[in-house]
């Protein structure tokens, strides 16, 4: 590393194929299993996709089924979302401000649904909130129905996107700085206004990574939610389910279309959280 | 909203004791009942649930559940996957991991962007990219047909889909370390004549063990765990191309719900385990933080 810095200027002049035998093998490496598992994959799907006209590609990609599984995938993935920015900056704020017992404990489970399997997290959901499950019973007189529908879908989102938000939100309070609230506490604020105007504003932008990330992921959620779904189409079908449909029925084209929109959204959402991480650290005084 | 809620936190018995900056005591408990509420609807009961299922008729019928063929298969089968893509992305993810970190260049967000990439590309969609690519009308699918090599519905393909979905964790959880430490000590050891492995093996390798081991028990986590991206390229058949996730869905769909919570137990146990070595070894890597 130290010897690179003394040549660099024979660097910039030597050609780029030479350059190339200089690599170093850990970049090597890096770029070449990356190229085999990631870009090559990806290339081929676009590629694969790109072989349909475009009109054909339009017509797979907003046919009726197609849009009534975005819009099942997508809304109930936003719902979730919004959900858990709400209910998960509240864990965050709780496990960071206030001392309780078991508060270790349940700092820790909060990872949950990363390390439990999804299919197992879908069967679970599944037989808790089914008609005679633990919660399911419990919400049948009233009329609500959870496992087998969309409702299901958003709790199976709700599960697995959950730590993404707490994760994200709580590094960041666990950072700020105690003087500012307790400074508008002394100006006379109420606890209220100091969450709404002292607080909120500057943790905003960690909340919407949290979101995104959660959304990002309850998106593209498969296990759980094909297991607590009935898949019916146009009721809870969600888009990841009929892409495996489409190639149980060797409908390739269909399934890479269906995949190129779901990819695209992914990519789409990477870059808008990497943008709101650059938002959020304008607040960064260092 | 939540906080103009009275009180109707009937515990009189609660030890809490409030921080003597705040006013009013009820606001804590509160937030604290709603949060922890919250964490029981959506994880607490289904985790415990996942145990009351597979034991609700005792211990027996479980045990005999553990002892069946085709479980026994997808308990090897994932192990193997797990026991193949540990190494394969450890070694990926440290080269990526030294690449990232030690070398400052245009460009490096993006390039970290993309090693996440996995996480955030749907499992399915990653099955379908497999499939496309050594399916039987796939890029590769003529050749590989020739030369009579299975990948899709086979254990090839299982074992890419689960490297290609754990491939970040080794990375992700080694650069934030490799960059805190500095590259002072390597510079030292170099300096004295140290060769590159040395160096490593020495100096590097002692410095981001508890990330590293972090990071594998993570990918071990998620490569047992996989289901979506595996499903797609497996075929799912018993005894030969299901590991457990599979297993468990495949179990639940033919109604043998207590065969797949037996093997859901054996899952969720794997994820307390993670849970815990997780927490040890971040308050590991914490310790050395304030060192």
């Amino acid at each position: 590393m130290t010897t690179v810095s003394p040549s660099l200027e024979v660097e910039r002049k030597t050609p780029f194929w030479k350059r190339l035998g200089r690599v170093p093998w850990t970049w090597r490496i890096t770029i070449g299993y990356l190229t085999v598992m990631l870009f090559i994959p990806i290339i081929a799907m676009f590629l694969k996709a790109s072989t349909e006209p475009p009109a054909r590609f339009w017509a797979i990609a907003t046919s009726d089924i197609a849009l009534a599984t975005y819009n099942v995938t997508f809304v109930t993935a936003i719902f979730a979302a919004l959900l858990n920015g709400v209910f998960g900056t509240l864990i965050a704020w709780v496990l960071v401000r206030y001392d309780f017992p078991f508060k270790r404990l349940i700092d820790a489970t909060v990872d949950l649904p990363f390390a439990l399997p999804t299919s197992v997290a879908g069967l679970t959901l599944a037989t808790v909130y089914s008609d005679n499950g633990w919660l399911g019973s419990l919400l049948a007189p009233l009329g609500i129905k959870v496992a087998f529908t969309r409702t299901g879908v958003a709790v199976a989102m709700i599960f697995i996107s959950l730590p993404f938000i707490v994760r994200t939100v709580q590094p960041v309070l666990q950072e700020m700085e105690r003087e500012i609230e307790e400074a508008s506490w002394c100006l006379g604020a109420s606890q209220w206004q100091t969450f709404w105007k002292v607080i909120l504003p500057p943790l905003f932008p960690t909340i919407l990574t949290g979101v995104a990330l959660g959304f990002s992921r309850a998106v593209g959620e498969y296990g759980s939610t094909v297991i607590i779904s009935s898949n019916t189409p146009y009721q809870d079908l969600i888009a990841p389910v009929l892409i495996f449909q489409r190639l149980e029925q060797y409908d390739y084209s269909g399934a890479t279309v269906i995949g190129i929109v779901l990819l695209s959204i992914s990519l789409v959402l990477l870059l808008a959280i990497n943008f709101l991480q650059a938002w959020a650290r304008r607040y960064d005084t260092r | 909203m939540t906080l103009d809620k009275p009180s109707f936190h009937s515990s009189a018995s609660d030890t809490h004791t409030a921080k003597p900056q705040e006013q009013k005591s009820w606001v804590p408990i509160v937030l604290i009942g709603i949060a922890i509420a919250y964490l029981a609807l959506v994880q607490y009961i289904p985790a415990i649930n996942v145990f009351f299922q597979a034991f609700s008729k005792g211990v027996g019928p479980f045990l005999s559940n553990l002892t069946r063929a085709d479980f026994l298969s997808a308990v090897w089968l994932t192990f193997l996957l797990a026991l193949i893509s540990l190494p394969v992305n450890t070694v990926f993810g440290l080269c990526a991991a030294w690449a990232i970190a030690r070398h400052k260049f245009p460009g490096r967000a993006v390039v970290l962007s993309i090693i996440d990439l996995p996480f955030s590309i749907s499992p399915v969609v990653a099955g379908l990219m497999l499939v496309l690519l050594y399916g039987r009308t796939g890029w590769f699918g003529p050749w590989l047909q020739a030369h009579d090599i299975k990948i899709i519905f086979a254990f090839p393909g299982m074992l890419l889909a689960t490297a290609f979905v754990s491939m970040p964790f080794v990375a992700r959880e080694v650069i934030p370390i490799l960059e805190e430490f500095g590259k002072d000590q390597e510079e030292a050891a170099r300096t004295l004549g140290a060769k590159d492995w040395q160096i490593f093996w020495r100096v590097t390798l002692p410095s981001i063990r508890w990330g590293l081991l972090y990071g594998l028990i993570l990918t071990n986590a998620r490569a047992m765990g996989e289901f979506g991206a595996v499903s797609v390229v497996s075929g799912n058949i018993a005894d030969q191309t299901q590991s457990l996730p599979l297993f468990v869905e495949d179990a639940y769909k033919q109604y043998e719900t207590e065969a797949a919570f037996s093997a859901a137990v054996l899952l969720a146990l794997l994820a307390v385990v993670t849970l815990v070595l997780k927490e040890i070894l971040e308050r590991k890597t914490s310790i050395k933080d304030v060192e």
